[in-house]
């Protein structure tokens, strides 16, 4: 089973792709433009179509999805946590 | 794939998909009339609305063009227009008659409700009878203009059911149709990636400068960094986090290898094939009926949380990658793309699945919008009203 999906290698956070995954679960995550998969282990619940992280960041890095820049981090995320409003917002508005 | 269909060819060459015999106000005045006549005579379809009176400017010109439009696009057989007066009636019923399609209008000053919902019920009850009659003949599939916007997207709407679309829409470029995309503001955050695929620095500078006008106006209105209206509250729910998260998806839908070849102002209708950007709005309601105004047939709609729209003359299909979605507002769905993100489908057979869907719509079958009675049909507004 695909627990979540990411775009390229370089990303920095994977989508949730399934319903259920809670903290401890362990994660099999697809490289969309590669068709293959890695592993990696969910710190937190993630509700459906939510990200996890793929790596630990802190504020002021880059949120790389799709190989771009898609934000900024404005509080630390660990590997493995969830990554979304509360812990990263848009560098444009 | 086939690369034929069943339409009805117009007048003006163009072919619709649909066969609608439409009642259209001109102003808020006349959709009581307008409706009368609807009821009166079965098989026809009003189009009621809030707007046409005191517009001025560009904000009057993007109403005309919208109910022109949307009176010429080849999927309406014919119209009755109705408005409080004559002159902006019969700038309507003009705009309509350049397609050679049967329109006549009404005013309802000097008249009343009661005799203008008799003479227009009359008109109307001829062109059913006569649209009834239209046939359907084989038409190329390079006849098919077809349009996207995705709707209360979310991170399943970037991995699956966008880039479906854009896969689809490779092949429909590679075969000569007419496409179009838009959503400007949903676009920040990958507007260079757009810009690069535009076909020329003429359409370049073109598509930056709608970018940068609705920009500005973002900056002259806003109050915060606009997070819960875009990305909307139901983006966020669905796990969108950023405007340039939801641009990347978004962008996803015109595929890899299809050329940006030119730019549309809103409701504005394209001059040749190939893929062109139109500056809108990213309200699903509101760009659905800019684009059926420009005259597009059949609308690519990719939903993450479930969005529900439909148009009043353009048949939405939606697409779905998100299995809880799928699942939980199965009637308002189309097409199941979930297969993608458990690699149970590769993406060329999930383009493949859409363009199927896309013959079976133009061929006829009812879209869930359609069948559920969802016609949406909302004017882009400019500014106050004088």
């Amino acid at each position: 089973m695909i627990h979540c999906v990411l775009h390229d290698p370089n990303d920095s956070v994977a989508v949730v792709v399934v319903e259920g995954v809670t903290a401890g679960s362990p994660l099999t995550g697809l490289i969309l433009d590669e068709d293959r998969t890695i592993a990696l282990e969910c710190r937190q619940d993630i509700p459906i179509g939510h990200k996890v992280a793929l790596k630990d960041m802190a504020v002021g890095d880059t949120v790389i999805k799709y190989g771009v820049d898609i934000g900024k981090v404005v509080a630390p995320i660990r590997k493995g946590e969830h990554a979304h409003v509360h812990n990263i917002k848009t560098k444009r508005w | 794939m086939q690369n034929v269909f069943q339409g009805y060819r117009r007048q003006n060459g163009r072919v619709g998909v649909r066969n609608h015999v439409v009642i259209l106000p001109v102003d808020d005045l006349s959709n009581a009339a307008c409706e009368a006549v609807a009821n009166n005579v079965k098989g026809t379809l009003a189009i009621p609305h809030p707007y046409g009176r005191l517009q001025f400017g560009a904000d009057l010109e993007l109403h005309f063009r919208t109910l022109i439009g949307t009176g010429s696009n080849p999927n309406v057989a014919a119209v009755v227009v109705i408005g409080i007066e004559e002159q902006w009636t019969k700038k309507v019923v003009d705009g309509i008659a350049a397609t050679g399609k049967p329109v006549q209008g009404f005013g309802i000053e000097l008249h009343g409700d009661h005799d203008t919902i008799m003479r227009a019920s009359k008109a109307a009850k001829e062109y059913v009878q006569w649209a009834s009659e239209q046939v359907r003949s084989e038409c190329r599939l390079s006849d098919l203009w077809v349009s996207t916007k995705c709707g209360e997207s979310d991170t399943t709407s970037g991995c699956g059911s966008n880039p479906t679309v854009g896969d689809a829409f490779d092949k429909l470029y590679a075969a000569g149709c007419t496409l179009v995309f838009g959503e400007t503001t949903e676009l920040t955050g990958g507007e260079q990636i757009v810009a690069a695929r535009c076909r020329d620095d003429q359409v370049r500078a073109e598509f930056m400068r709608m970018f940068d006008r609705y920009q500005q106006v973002v900056e002259r209105h806003k109050t915060s960094d606009l997070t819960d209206s875009q990305p909307t509250k139901g983006n966020i729910a669905g796990g969108l986090t950023t405007i340039e998260e939801k641009a990347l998806g978004n962008i996803q839908k015109i595929g890899r290898k299809c050329t940006v070849d030119g730019v549309l102002d809103k409701a504005e209708t394209p001059s040749h094939a190939g893929l062109w950007f139109m500056d809108s709005s990213s309200a699903a309601a509101e760009m659905v009926t800019l684009c059926a105004a420009a005259g597009f047939v059949v609308h690519f709609f990719p939903t993450g949380q479930g969005n529900v729209i439909g148009n009043p003359i353009l048949p939405v299909i939606k697409l779905c990658a998100n299995p809880r979605t799928v699942r939980t507002m199965s009637e308002h769905i189309d097409v199941d793309t979930t297969g993608l993100l458990q690699r149970e489908m590769t993406m060329d057979e999930a383009g493949n699945k859409l363009i199927d869907m896309m013959f079976r719509t133009a061929n006829g079958r009812l879209t869930a919008a359609e069948a559920l009675g969802h016609r949406e049909f909302v004017l882009t507004r400019l500014y106050e009203s004088a």
